[in-house]
């Protein structure tokens, strides 16, 4: 997580850069939801499973017909859609942060072995690249999450296997451009291995590029996951998620319409969220942009 | 990219697919969930169901599996559909002119839209015209196409019905079409009318694909317009006394269309692989919602038949993009 958000705090006094704007607003949404997941018991107003089907279908409260202990309305089977939007915000935010940084591990360490060593080692990992950019992604996540079994663990590791290439494509041109860099010739004549340098040297230099990477892949993987339960795929309907909210709205649309439009509201804020962070980390992290 | 590239290129498409359809073989044998079971009516003798698997080879070792189904496709078979009963490649012809119509849509939109705010954006550099545009694409190129797809159904679908929000045509239409390229069959034979009902359909689901490739072609096209405004060419258009606009458009964009053509290739592919999602999303007949039901349904061969026609044209296109780039740049055509 980036620093803690406080726009209102005056900026150093140096700073002809005020701290990025998009980075301060990313981590703001970022901190709420994270916030929100994590205390979901206390500001839920109901449990997400409890079905009332006496107040079933309820709109939204400020629309007729719709009760005040409800403030976004009910879905078919009775259910308060706050608060499975806020518990629901648990299961996005752990596949998020689990699959990018797996995603991101795997793609990187092949991303820098491939883009340091050149040769065979980069032959192998850019002929797998090749094969995997001629699936498509999303068919790709169906099949393996169909492939794995429902669960939290398949969505994550169809994430992962996935959009590893994201990060080792992007690492490994990076890396090929580093490695002609005067510091890793130095290092090299200093007779450090191979592995010492890419780990001590290379790594930190490409790092602000993966976690920029990361940031936007968490909301990648959010909406994927969203998509797996859309799909039927991902974890069990009965537990909320975005996604599956999205599925059963898309249904009874014409019914219950704000059933279909506050998941994907939820799902647009989070991924603006780690879209804005992604980008202000970018220009935050970017010596040329920092001066 | 010049001629040998462009020949490696092409030598390396065999192994490439010959990857992905072990790829795909192997991780659709460990799938649970047995596709003869669900097809099977209750009350089956064990021999049927043995029978059945014979018939379909599933009772065989992957190995010989997968070298049947190489032989096979050597000779253009694609195998029989378990679910559908028929042959997988002629269903795949059947549904893939409906997801390239969509696609070429999509594509025509994006490119429009694209340019649109690139030129915008670069037209009134340091105003608040750019800082508009740059929000737009900030905004437009983080959504995905399956977010869009699902804002639009629930704006222009359901709030303000305006436009209809599954299918390919009106059921109710009484038209036979003699191909599957209805758009382009209604627009040949000049059944304008039912042209309008086919757009109707297509418009949300191709603008839902179309919109983040739309903001990255923006980015890249409105950065590249930068930089081309910069060069010496375009600074003597403009000491000749020609407009803002008329070196933008004469001079800038030819220039800039390279790069950005280069740049977006890959983003052109998620706009292809899009379609699984967003056909779904909008009962689309085409491959990609096929696909989808193959897969609920553990039809092995049939999903086997969709990955693979995926590959093949994620293929081409990145090929296309690449000789498109060699015919644009005037300085790698010799190779």
């Amino acid at each position: 997580m980036a620093e803690p958000a406080t726009p209102a705090a005056p900026a150093p006094r140096r700073a002809s850069h005020p701290i990025d704007a998009r980075l301060v607003a990313g981590a703001v949404v970022i901190g709420a939801l994270v916030l929100v997941a994590l205390f979901a018991p206390l500001i839920a107003p109901h449990d997400p499973l409890e079905q009332d089907l006496l107040y079933s279908m309820l709109p939204p409260s400020w629309q007729a017909g719709g009760e005040p202990g409800y403030l976004f309305g009910t879905d078919s089977l009775g259910r308060d859609i706050l608060s499975r939007l806020i518990y629901a915000t648990r299961v996005a935010l752990t596949v998020a942060l689990i699959a990018a940084l797996l995603a991101a591990a795997i793609g990187s360490l092949l991303g820098l072995l491939a883009g340091y060593f050149g040769g065979a080692v980069d032959q192998a990992v850019s002929r797998l690249i090749e094969v995997w950019m001629a699936f498509p992604p999303v068919l790709l996540a169906i099949v393996l999450a169909a492939v794995l079994g429902a669960g939290l663990s398949s969505v994550i590791v169809a994430i992962v296997v996935v959009d590893w290439t994201r990060f080792a494509r992007v690492v490994r041109s990076e890396t090929m451009v580093e490695r002609e860099m005067e510091y890793v010739a130095s290092a090299r004549t200093l007779g450090l291995s191979g592995v010492f340098i890419l780990w001590k040297e290379v790594l930190p230099n490409v790092a602000p590029l993966i976690i920029t990477l990361v940031s936007v892949e968490m909301g990648i993987a959010i909406v994927v996951e969203a998509i797996l339960s859309f799909v039927g795929l991902s974890i069990s309907t009965d537990f909320p998620t975005w996604g599956g909210m999205i599925a059963e709205g898309r249904q009874v649309v014409y019914q219950t319409p704000w059933l279909l439009g506050l998941p994907i509201a939820a799902i647009v804020v989070a991924v603006l969220g780690f879209n804005l962070m992604g980008d202000g980390l970018r220009h935050a992290l970017d010596p040329v942009h920092r001066r | 990219m010049g001629r040998t590239a462009l020949l490696r290129r092409l030598l390396l498409v065999p192994p490439t697919l010959v990857g992905v359809a072990i790829v795909v073989f192997v991780l659709l044998r460990v799938v649970p969930g047995d596709p003869i079971a669900m097809m099977i009516p209750p009350g089956a003798s064990t021999e049927d169901i043995d029978r059945l698997r014979a018939a379909y080879g599933l009772d065989q070792s992957i190995a010989v599996q997968m070298l049947a189904w190489f032989r096979d496709l050597a000779t253009g078979h694609l195998g029989t559909s378990i679910s559908l009963r028929q042959n997988v490649g002629s269903l795949i012809l059947g549904r893939l002119p409906a997801t390239l119509e969509l696609v070429a849509l999509a594509t025509l939109i994006a490119i429009v839209l694209g340019t649109a705010l690139a030129l915008i954006g670069a037209f009134y550099r340091r105003r608040a015209g750019e800082w508009a545009v740059d929000g737009i694409i900030g905004i437009v190129v983080a959504i995905p196409d399956f977010l869009w797809g699902l804002i639009f159904i629930l704006v222009f679908g359901v709030l303000y019905p305006v436009l209809p929000i599954s299918g390919r045509l009106d059921p109710r239409l009484p038209v036979e079409f003699t191909t599957q390229f209805y758009l382009v069959e209604a627009l040949v034979t000049g059944q304008l009318s039912v042209a309008r009902v086919l757009l109707s359909h297509m418009l949300m689901p191709a603008l839902a694909l179309a919109l983040p490739l739309s903001a990255i072609i923006a980015r890249v096209l409105k950065a590249s317009l930068a930089v081309a405004e910069s060069a010496d060419y375009a600074q003597m258009a403009k000491a000749r006394g020609f407009s803002r606009r008329a070196v933008l458009l004469n001079e800038a964009l030819p220039n800039a269309a390279i790069p950005t053509v280069t740049l977006t290739g890959v983003q052109f592919t998620f706009l292809v692989g899009g379609t699984v999602l967003i056909e779904r999303i909008f009962s689309y007949e085409g491959i990609g919602n096929m696909a989808v039901d193959a897969v609920i349904n553990r039809d092995l061969p049939l999903i086997q038949g969709i990955v693979l026609t995926f590959a093949v044209l994620f293929i081409a296109i990145n090929l296309l993009i690449d000789i498109l780039v060699t015919f644009l740049n005037p300085r790698l055509r010799r190779g």
